[in-house]
């Protein structure tokens, strides 16, 4: 069998492509969506750096690589901001997930705080309270 | 001299957001400065451009495929200004916002030490997205764009603002990697990711389809076209009101100028026509789904919001009204291109003037539960005339910009012979018509007797949304220089 | 030509990444997905890119791995409710549509054509870009307007990571206070592991203009440096607002942007004229891993919190 050297590493690519975007999508928990974000992303260069390798030149393509040392960098950015968010709003008394509902659609925004929210917000709360005051408000519903 | 203004441009945001985290707290007159050179500089280019023809810049001087490059054409040129216009009206309204009595408390917490740079680094991703004409580079711009924006939304840290902002978090990263993945296979394959130099190459080989299916889905997911709106409303009516009148009106508007510039300058053939009629299914299906949502809600905010969804979905019926006339025939597609940037221009101004509208009336009222809006009109009458006139861009009605875009893409479908489309665009008015009535007639009802005050709010920034309100019309009154600049099917 | 090391190397990769993704253990994820980076690292010298294999072990299994785990365990700490299990009609249309990427792309694959790519093109102007190294001479300048945007969106993940932080907090240290054991395995390695990530970091810079290497991946090894320093509690981390800090993140992206708005001079953007390339991008990568550096480091530590009385 003479397979050329990418070939291996493209398909593998491919296929934590796939991984990546069903873990994104399906999973429940945020951590392990932002987790999948980034096999999925690591497909893409893996991908594109096999691809670029194809050539009989002795050297790869410095193109596709400069491409995805920037993508590598923008990826830990992006995970970075989203790990401090899902630990802020578990912290602001958000479960592990998103919660199922949008608001405004479905069940409509007949939550208590509603004016709350509005009040152009700068009372930061501390997240022990909002804890227990959502927990008392699921409790309510 | 217009390379140097293009150059400007592009720059002067980012360096007010480099310049307002060196200055941390005081960051409010960096941006202001940074808004009002970078609106002069954007004008300039546009006059420049108007009379002289696209503005090219290789960056660093090395050409494509090396290099990247820059241009500012007609549609590019419209869509600075416009950016222009409303982000400094964000600006000058934020200045006051932040430091105004209610957020006393936070003049040296985290907002003010953020909210300049985030606003302006997103500025900047805006601007660069509008002008590069490479696929990669649009890439990095749209990721810059995009968690700016997410930042804006969970700026305020409360559970419902930091939901929304992991929400649209997971859209948009879904999104890019799905543009991303297509912008790789067409590298592979063409060995250049130039949308000059792709033109006329793509749709040769069915990885290309592979890759234009990946980023139309990316990109149609971060323009949130329905079905992937769910992460809009919350994200936009969760944010301050500064920050979603920018994100509504202008950051959708990135992504789907992409969208355009892949489809109609780099003309992939071979895309058939079920492609461009699910997206204008689609869009079709936002404008329906999106205005009777806005319907029902109670609170002002999430109706504008849902609001965007629907005018978000006039955006997409360019793609079917296009294919309809068929690749030999580029004329034909003339008006729903013009109608279709007429849409995207004045939704934005009346868009971003009635999100800074509403901002005024919460800081007056201390809500936007409709039930309770009575009094607005005579408390605010300015906020709520500005409120108006955008509405009537909103609803298509004339002498607005929304008119102008409508009759155009309704000039298109029937010109297509296909009025399916057309009667999309008459029920979406409609619709837009009744769901903007029922705030403006809560604020117009007189207050119960014991109906609690309103806080004053200073005539000079209702002056603020009235501009951006006013330009949404007079893009319909003078519509003949933007029309010109627009141009016709690339 | 592929060997079975490449067949066993690519399938090993999907399974450990299958374990990261799908395995019920938290914990073990994280495990999982750490090694996943290394072993892509290892993947990416199969496929003669040894920059890339630096940039993904450093950054994309080493520092995405730190912060998988630090968010780890805070989120451990604050027991937030489970996730409700997602709705079965959209892990059913997940799974099919990630299954129809996958096989496209798989029948897509053999059938690319077979573009020439920019190796010619790129060893033709090398002269003139001011690097030996063709990443380099990309990442800089060819293409440095990539990487201007790239470092502004370091920047804007930092500013959107302080924004979480609470008004009562700000503006204090970064992070929580570590509080090690002097005498601690964590303590030892502090005192050890800086000093040589230090030396490893700045060649790694220094390196990068004519060999693999770089601002991006010396900038994470500095980082790394700075987080065990901090995190074996033999160093506090910067106040947010502290002037040095600030000068320290700004720098590169200063640097960088100046020197695009400088090219209008010559009616362009970022134009690093042939003579003085090799000077000015020595600098920019100097002041560009010391802001990289800075604000990885800065992402790894958080918004500042939970600081009231006990820290001065």
């Amino acid at each position: 069998m003479n397979l050329p050297i990418w070939m291996p590493y493209a398909l593998c690519g491919a296929g934590l492509i796939g991984l990546g975007l069903y873990g994104l999508l399906a999973r429940p928990q945020l951590l392990r969506r932002i987790l999948a974000f980034n096999v999925m992303g690591a497909g893409i260069f893996l991908l594109f750096g096999a691809l670029a390798r194809r050539g009989e030149i002795a050297y790869a393509d410095p193109v596709p690589q400069a491409m995805i040392i920037t993508g590598i960098v923008v990826a830990v950015s992006a995970t970075a901001l989203a790990l401090a968010l899902i630990v802020a709003h578990a912290g602001a008394g958000g479960g592990e997930g998103l919660p199922s509902d949008t608001p405004g659609g479905g069940k409509r925004d007949e939550r208590g705080d509603d004016d709350a929210r509005d009040d152009a917000g700068h009372d930061r709360r501390i997240p022990g309270r909002d804890r227990r005051r959502n927990e008392r408000e699921g409790a309510a519903r | 001299m217009s390379p140097a203004l293009l150059a400007l441009v592009l720059t002067l945001p980012l360096l007010g957001a480099l310049g307002a985290v060196a200055v941390g707290r005081h960051g409010g007159p960096v941006a202001v400065a940074a808004a009002l050179a970078t609106l002069a500089a954007a004008l300039w280019l546009a006059v420049r451009v108007a009379t002289d023809g696209a503005v090219s810049i290789a960056v660093g001087h090395w050409t494509p495929p090396l290099g990247i490059r820059l241009t500012a054409d007609g549609p590019a040129v419209l869509f600075l200004a416009t950016t222009a216009v409303i982000m400094t009206a964000v600006v000058l309204y934020a200045v006051h916002w932040i430091t105004g009595p209610k957020a006393g408390a936070d003049r040296d917490g985290p907002m003010v030490h953020t909210f300049w740079a985030l606003l302006l680094l997103l500025w900047g991703a805006l601007n660069v997205i509008f002008v590069s004409r490479d696929l990669f580079n649009l890439y990095v711009g749209l990721e810059l764009a995009s968690l700016a924006a997410v930042a804006l939304v969970g700026i305020e840290g409360r559970r419902e603002t930091l939901a929304a902002a992991l929400r649209y978090l997971l859209f948009a990263l879904t999104g890019s990697l799905l543009y991303l993945l297509g912008a790789a296979l067409l590298y592979s394959a063409h060995g250049t990711l130039d949308l000059g130099l792709l033109a006329g190459q793509l749709g040769r080989h069915p990885s290309d389809l592979l890759a234009l299916a990946a980023m139309t889905a990316g990109l149609a997911a971060k323009t949130a076209l329905f079905p992937f709106h769910v992460w809009l409303p919350p994200a936009h009516a969760g944010a301050p009101p500064a920050a979603s009148a920018v994100l509504s009106a202008l950051v959708p508007k990135a992504s789907l100028y992409i969208l355009l510039r892949l489809w109609f300058d780099a003309e992939p053939d071979g895309a058939g026509p079920v492609g461009p009629l699910l997206l204008g299914g689609l869009g079709a299906a936002a404008v329906l789904h999106g205005s009777l949502m806005a319907l029902r809600q109670q609170r002002l905010k999430l109706i504008i919001a849902y609001s965007t969804v629907a005018q978000l979905g006039y955006l997409f019926l360019v793609f079917p009204l296009v294919a309809a006339a068929g690749a030999l025939d580029p004329a034909g597609g003339d008006a729903a291109w013009r109608g279709t940037l007429f849409q995207a221009l004045s939704h934005a101004l009346a868009k971003a003037a009635m999100f800074l509208c509403a901002g005024l009336i919460i800081e007056a009222a201390g809500h936007d539960r409709l039930e309770r809006l009575a009094g607005t009109a005579r408390a605010l009458p300015i906020t709520l005339f500005a409120f108006g006139l955008a509405a009537i861009s909103l609803m298509g009605l004339p002498p607005s910009g929304g008119f102008v875009a409508k009759l155009l893409l309704i000039e298109a479908a029937f010109e297509r012979g296909a009025a399916a489309w057309a009667l999309v665009v008459l029920l979406g008015g409609l619709l837009a018509a009744a769901y903007l009535f029922r705030p403006l007639a809560a604020a117009w009802r007189s207050p119960d007797g014991d109906a609690p005050g309103f806080a004053p709010v200073a005539r000079r920034r209702q002056a603020l949304p009235m501009a951006l309100a006013l330009a949404a019309l007079g893009l319909g009154l003078f519509s003949a220089g933007p029309a010109e600049l627009m141009g016709g099917l690339p | 030509m592929a060997t079975p090391f490449d067949l066993a190397l690519s399938l090993l990769v999907l399974v450990i990444a299958a374990f990261a993704v799908l395995g019920r253990h938290g914990f073990m994820a994280v495990v999982f997905f750490i090694t996943f980076g290394l072993l892509l690292a290892l993947a990416w010298l199969r496929l003669d890119a040894v920059d890339v294999a630096l940039a993904e072990a450093a950054i994309g299994a080493g520092l995405t791995g730190v912060l998988l785990l630090v968010a780890r365990s805070r989120l451990k700490a604050l027991e937030p409710p489970l996730a409700p299990a997602p709705h079965p009609v959209l892990r059913a249309g997940a799974g099919v549509g990630a299954a129809a990427v996958t096989t496209g792309l798989v029948l897509a694959i053999p059938a690319l054509p077979l573009s020439t790519g920019l190796q010619a093109e790129v060893m033709e102007q090398l002269p003139l870009t001011g690097t030996d190294n063709p990443v380099t001479a990309v990442l800089l300048n060819l293409r440095g307007w990539d990487t201007l945007l790239e470092t502004l969106v370091l920047l804007a993940a930092l500013l959107g990571v302080w924004t979480l932080a609470r008004e009562i907090d700000w503006p204090g240290r970064a992070g929580r206070a570590h509080r090690t054991r002097p005498d601690g395995v964590l303590a030892q390695f502090g005192r050890v592991l800086p000093p040589l990530a230090l030396v490893i970091g700045v060649y790694l810079v220094w390196v990068g203009g004519h060999r693999p290497g770089g601002a991006f991946q010396g900038g994470t090894v500095l980082a790394a440096a700075w987080i065990v320093t901090v995190m074996a509690g033999l160093l506090p981390a910067p106040r947010v607002d502290d002037r040095t800090l600030r000068t320290a993140l700004l720098a590169g992206p200063v640097a960088f942007v100046v020197l695009a708005v400088a090219g209008l001079l010559a009616d362009s953007v970022l134009v690093f004229p042939p003579d003085r390339a090799k000077l000015l991008l020595l600098g920019l990568e100097a002041l560009l891993a010391v802001s990289i550096a800075a604000t990885l480091a800065m992402l790894v530590f958080g918004a500042p919190e939970d600081r009231s009385g006990r820290d001065p």
